[in-house]
């Protein structure tokens, strides 16, 4: 791929029913790409799961992806409360969502789990009270 | 197995996707945990779920799944509905409840692992 593209899309937190819109987006946008059905899943599951993780924790935030040589880039950025413990963060099954957010499918502790198994190369910064930048890569 | 068989099976009632009827599923998945169900990939994949928003439907286009089941009778809104005819989602209910749902599809031979 000769010339690198970007997609930019704001994160609501206020609506738990339309988070993963951006996924979705991305998802079609791949596909209209070429890109192989496996690469799409990985990319669009790792960047929903963020979503779903800025609307549950921070009130959303953005989400930056972009198609370079050899790779897709995701970069997730909120001004939530920030992660204490990433290393705990990432065990499956530590969670710190609300009991609500259980009954609606989510909150088990797999998301951040979930986004480094399905990428390829995957960093957090986060300072507490600050917010969290996830940047994660799928090599193609 | 046919989607048509899984209706069959489970004394379903389609909700969209009938022009799906003859796709063929190769594995299965019941959860309520949506991120669990995100957790492992499947390859054309049916859920099995009690947990009605629009998230399932989200979650079923994400792992490329191609029938959502709901159990115990629960109805999904017309917006799900109108979401999964988008994504090309087949969307059944059946009065069973998930854990003999599953087992019936278990024992006609459709698996975790396609």
């Amino acid at each position: 791929m000769a010339d690198t593209l970007t997609f930019h899309y704001d994160v609501d937190g206020e609506n738990f029913t339309s988070a993963g819109q951006a996924s979705v987006q991305v998802k079609k946008n791949l596909r209209q790409l070429g890109f192989d059905p496996e690469t799409i899943r990985r990319v669009s599951i790792a960047m929903y799961e963020g979503e779903i993780n800025m609307v549950i924790h921070a009130g959303g935030g953005t989400a930056d992806v972009t198609v370079d040589n050899g790779y897709i880039e995701i970069v997730l950025s909120d001004t939530g409360p920030g992660i204490a413990n990433i290393n705990q963060a990432m065990q499956e099954g530590f969670s710190t969502a609300p009991d609500n957010i259980r009954t609606l499918g989510f909150g088990a502790g797999m998301g951040l789990p979930n986004m480094k198994r399905y990428t390829d190369y995957m960093h957090i910064d986060s300072v507490v009270g600050e917010g969290t930048t996830i940047t994660m890569r799928v090599n193609y | 197995m046919t989607i048509n068989t899984i209706k069959e099976l489970l004394g379903a009632e389609m909700l969209c996707g009938n022009e799906c009827l003859d796709k063929d599923v190769h594995s299965a998945c019941g959860s309520d945990m949506m991120s669990d169900v995100l957790a492992y990939v499947k390859d054309q994949a049916v859920l099995l779920t009690g947990l009605v928003n629009a998230q399932v439907i989200r979650t079923a286009e994400m792992m490329d799944m191609l029938c959502v089941v709901f159990v115990r009778s629960k109805q999904p809104s017309q917006d799900m509905i109108e979401l999964a005819k988008e994504c090309g989602i087949a969307v059944m209910t059946t009065s069973m409840r998930m854990y003999d749902a599953c087992g019936i599809l278990y024992s006609n031979g459709l698996n975790s692992n396609g």
